[in-house]
């Protein structure tokens, strides 16, 4: 499989400043140490709870902030080098041809759109910016888009308040698709949305993805939504990857305790399935101060010293990556403690 | 499709939010009241022809004793013999120029400077609002002596100092307007589209954060005609005889209260020149208050 | 089954700039003894609408237009219906916290930021029960070995305000600095039940926490701190509304574990409103599907997702991802109507796949089709 973007060891510190010289006497640790292959044509789900960095990795990879450390490469589809993004300008980028590659859609379409804009601007902004398209060619690709995520001609002169939320939604899509882009950061598209609109806007992402080639990093906290829609799904706690694998592989067969207390604690609708219910002490630990060895250890049902002492490495268990240091016992564990 | 252009739905449905409401009514017929006056000026009160200012109130003779109005001073005259008519119909072009002047030119200053310390934040904003900390703790009246001393009594030099304090405050206002914007989604959208900072600040950021500044600059209009007219009253304006609302009260203060039995003797030197300068502020600010309306968001429609 | 709050015909209105929204029309639910119910429907269905309106607390511009809200209340083994809408302000002030709770979506608006979390908790009983909390001071004070000065006096006190709550020299004292203290061993006894309350939610160290200050907890503590607060004074009836929505799914899992919990120990019944089917499911006995305003559909919780009656039921439930998802999930087509300007007749119609002719004219009433299973659909009519 071909790889789209790398992340080697991706870190990105919030600095805290104290005292009268403003020092930098903490930071927070959103990222600390990513190291993820995103490959071609996929829906990579992230998943995690608030404060566990996924919305910091994507927006790294687009560039809406410059990490700490690490590298991002990737690479473009038609060009023969890669490019290491990470502490690339943005000039540079848009200049390369990079900028207008990697597209993000936003959680509240409300928000993400400039409500003194009307739609066809909306939409024309990021053509304009990175093509040369004018005039009636512009208008027509306009046009061409809203009938891709399914609006109409009759759209392009209203302003985004006179929408349903759903179909914000589509515009939003409309707009991240404009320039082409190869890769597409989901941040929460449907958490805002009615949950009988949730599924419209799930449908035309897997369609889109299909029809265009496209790859995504879906980020969510809503696991049935990321089961349904991603090919594979990254656990994320407390700024690191904790297990990743193939979205059918992740769900039938949890490894790390963190994952299977995440999926054990999913509501759902099916009540005929009997559930072992995993119940998690306390709460998330401070970014600020990690704790020492495997960050889970804290909250973990079966933490034993080594986790204390040592940190967890992603280790390839078959197409299976986890960061656990007891991984092979944790099932028996489980049926154990949990019957 | 032009006929039903959602920019002119979009206007139309301002302007009725602003001309349903009754204070926008009173302040715009005031405002429309003295505009005709301004503009007519010349034809309500023709200037004498050697003059070769018609700001120059004409006077005939020197006696300080003021006039009651009668058929030939309509409004009677103030002390030193100025026409109070003539005085309070060419003050309105004043005012206009005072108010107009001073704000277009400080509201321009402070909101480039509050834009770009609000987007750029850090070292910038930090040196930006330092200076304008600097420029607060300048007193208007030190300043208005200064220049004066320095210059000579004029009305443009009040119009200096006062665009010389005045921006300081658009340069807050739209800072923290825009600092609540710099976060929202659709502007890391734009960055994510490759869209220039200063196209972003031009595009998005001013035409979501700029109404805040608009509603506090009409009613600086008004406001700002009161403390040239403060300045006119202290001597630190406009020359004596010149047509300025404040220059005129500024006269007339000897003759606030009449002589014993007489208390009101000479009101008409007061009421006129002052009841201008009340009216025109009251229409500014309801001007004001009828955009803010308007602007509100809570208040917009969703 | 013993009823515990009864709505009849609840119909809201919110008078706004765009026009009158309808955001209630006629909701009729029921909540029994010693059950949970779950109210679900999408953002701007008029769950939380109903329950405010329940409670007297819309907020302006929104007015009750008609309808009764009956709290039945336990007198002498008899049960005695009350109008909460007929009532007066104080009336509501003494029920909420004391027969009814409620807590919120956002726990930080819940907390005040500048008191501790144990006077928080405490000013629940301070509030509803005092005359019980001045007889526990008494037995202290009576006690041989408690140090008090001016023992005398406090005694006389106490005793005196627990025979009557309303005389004159207590609203006197309380007006005067210093000596509108003279509770304080009352207060003491307050935060001691507030740090019991606590650590009973599961809190380890609770009297640490009790002197804390809200924005030294996180976000799942606060909830439980929420939680603490509304059951200080063991009320037959909890309404949550989307309590847990803003939390992450552990933090979810141990909150609603604890409502279970609670809900066998300490109080009656539970109102639970969400918009996320799981929770309903996995926590509700019964269960009210509400749509743009109207009540669609009540039943058991088992029924109503093994048997979904009413076509928006059916089409929710299908555009859900479930844990054993196959295909594509099915859509609901169309928006969620403006209720300015709802669609007469039946609310669902113009998204509805079985839409008669009958939809759009006649609103559909709610009838029984089976065990405590009723539907508001003229698909069920005349059979």
């Amino acid at each position: 499989m071909e790889k789209i973007l790398e992340l080697k060891n991706l870190k990105k510190h919030y600095p805290i400043y104290g005292g009268v010289f403003k020092k930098e006497i903490n930071s927070v640790k959103a990222l600390d140490g990513v190291d993820l292959d995103i490959y071609r044509g996929e829906c990579l789900g992230v998943v995690g709870e608030s404060g566990c960095g996924k919305t910091t990795t994507s927006k790294a990879i687009i560039k809406l902030h410059d990490p700490t450390s690490g590298e991002i490469i990737f690479h473009p589809k038609d060009h023969k080098d890669s490019y290491d993004i990470a502490r690339m300008k943005p000039r540079h980028m848009k200049k390369n041809g990079l900028r207008s590659k990697l597209q993000m859609v936003f959680q509240d379409p409300t928000t993400s759109m400039n409500p003194r804009m009307l739609v066809k601007n909306i939409i024309a902004e990021p053509i304009i910016e990175n093509t040369n398209i004018k005039g009636k060619a512009l208008e027509d690709r306009v046009v061409e888009l809203l009938e891709m995520v399914g609006l109409t001609r009759n759209h392009l002169y209203r302003y985004s308040h006179e929408f349903s939320g759903g179909q914000r939604q589509r515009i939003a899509v409309a707009r991240a698709l404009a320039t082409n882009p190869e890769f597409l950061v989901l941040d929460e598209p449907t958490s805002a949305l009615d949950v009988s609109v949730q599924a419209q806007i799930l449908n035309l992402m897997d369609s889109l993805r299909k029809k265009l080639n496209l790859t995504y990093m879906f980020v969510t906290h809503h696991l049935l939504v990321v089961k349904y829609i991603s090919t594979r799904i990254a656990v994320m706690y407390l700024g690191k990857i904790v297990e990743i694998a193939e979205t059918e592989k992740l769900f039938e067969n949890p490894v790390h305790p963190y994952t299977n207390a995440l999926l054990s604690g999913i509501p759902s609708t099916d009540l005929d399935i009997e559930k072992k219910r995993i119940i998690l002490k306390g709460d998330v630990p401070s970014p600020l101060n990690p704790p020492e060895g495997c960050r889970f250890h804290t909250r973990c049902p079966f933490a034993i010293e080594l986790c204390k002492k040592k940190e967890p490495v992603l280790e390839d268990i078959g197409n299976h990556k986890v960061a656990c240091h007891r991984k092979d016992e944790v099932q028996e564990l489980i049926s154990k403690k949990f019957a | 499709m032009i006929k039903n252009h959602p920019k002119i739905k979009e206007l139309k449905f301002t302007l009725n939010r602003i001309f349903t409401n009754p204070s926008a009514i009173i302040g715009f017929s005031l405002l429309l009241f003295f505009i005709v006056v301004a503009i007519f000026a010349p034809q309500l009160a023709p200037p004498n022809t050697k003059s070769h200012n018609p700001y120059i109130v004409p006077h005939e003779g020197f006696s300080a004793t003021p006039k009651q109005p009668s058929a030939e001073h309509l409004m009677g005259t103030t002390s030193g013999q100025y026409d109070i008519f003539y005085g309070v119909v060419w003050g309105t072009r004043t005012a206009f120029k005072v108010g107009l002047f001073v704000v277009s030119i400080a509201a321009l200053i402070g909101v480039m400077l509050g834009v770009i310390a609000g987007f750029y934040g850090g070292l910038v904003d930090e040196i930006i609002m330092r200076f304008v900390d600097i420029v607060f703790s300048v007193p208007l009246l030190v300043l208005a002596m200064a220049i004066v001393v320095a210059f000579e009594r004029d009305i443009k030099y009040v119009i200096i100092a006062l665009i010389m304090v005045e921006w300081r405050n658009y340069v807050r206002v739209m800072r923290a307007s825009i600092l609540t914007l710099r976060d929202q989604d659709f502007i890391h959208a734009a960055k994510v589209m490759g869209v220039s900072d200063i196209k972003i600040m031009l595009r998005h950021i001013i035409p979501n954060g700029i109404y805040p500044v608009m509603v506090i600059a009409f009613m600086d209009i008004g406001s700002l005609v009161i403390t040239a007219s403060f300045l006119s009253f202290l001597g630190l304006g406009a020359p004596t005889g010149y047509a300025d609302w404040g220059s005129m009260v500024a006269q007339a203060r000897n003759y606030i209260v009449g002589p014993t039995g007489e208390m009101f003797k000479y009101w008409h030197t007061i009421i006129f020149p002052g009841g201008c300068i009340i009216l025109f502020v009251l229409a500014w600010n309801l001007i004001g208050d009828a955009l803010r309306d308007a602007f509100d968001p809570k208040m917009r429609r969703q | 089954m013993k009823k515990i709050i009864e709505t009849e015909n609840l119909r809201t209105n919110f008078y706004t700039y765009e026009g009158v929204v309808k955001a209630l029309n006629d909701v009729c639910i029921t909540v029994n003894h010693g059950e949970t119910f779950g109210l679900v429907g999408e953002s701007g269905c008029g769950k939380s609408v109903t329950v405010r309106s329940m409670m007297r607390i819309i907020q302006s511009p929104g007015k009750v237009e008609s309808g009764k809200v009956l709290l039945f209340l336990d007198e002498n083994g008899e049960q005695e219906a009350v109008d909460l809408l007929q009532q007066s302000e104080s009336y509501m002030q003494s029920c909420c916290g004391d027969q009814i709770s409620m807590i919120f979506q956002e726990p930080n608006a819940a907390l005040n930021p500048i008191m501790s979390i144990g006077e928080q908790v405490a000013e629940s009983f301070l509030f509803h029960r005092k005359k019980s909390l001045s007889e526990a001071s008494l037995e202290r004070l009576n006690a041989q070995d408690c140090k008090v000065p001016f023992k005398g006096i406090f005694k006389n006190l106490y005793k005196k305000y627990h025979e009557d709550e309303n005389a004159f020299v207590f609203k006197l004292l309380s007006h005067i600095p210093l000596l509108n203290r003279w509770d304080f061993l009352i207060r003491q006894e307050a935060f001691k039940r507030a740090v019991e309350i606590i650590s009973k939610l599961g809190i380890p160290h609770a009297e640490d926490i009790a002197v804390q200050f809200p924005h030294n907890l996180s976000g799942g503590m606060k909830q439980r701190i929420v939680i603490a607060i509304a059951l200080a004074c063991s009320p037959m009836l909890l309404i949550a509304d989307e309590a847990t929505s803003n939390l992450d799914v552990t933090i979810q899992a141990q909150i609603l574990e604890l409502l279970k919990d609670l809900k066998k120990k300490h109080i009656s019944s539970i109102l639970l409103i969400t918009h996320d089917l799981g929770v309903v499911a996995e926590t509700c006995d019964r269960v009210g599907v509400m749509y743009a305003g109207s009540l669609c559909e009540v039943a058991e919780s088992r029924e109503l997702f093994g048997n979904p009656s009413h076509p928006y039921t059916k089409a929710l439930l299908e555009s859900v991802p479930k844990f054993h998802q196959e295909g594509a999930l099915k859509t609901i087509e169309g928006n969620v109507p403006n209720l300015v300007t709802p669609p007469a007749g039946c609310r669902f119609h113009p998204r509805c796949k079985h839409r008669m002719d009958i939809c759009d004219k006649e609103v559909p009433n709610l009838l029984e089709i089976g065990k405590n299973h009723s539907v508001a659909c003229h698909l069920f009519g005349d059979k």
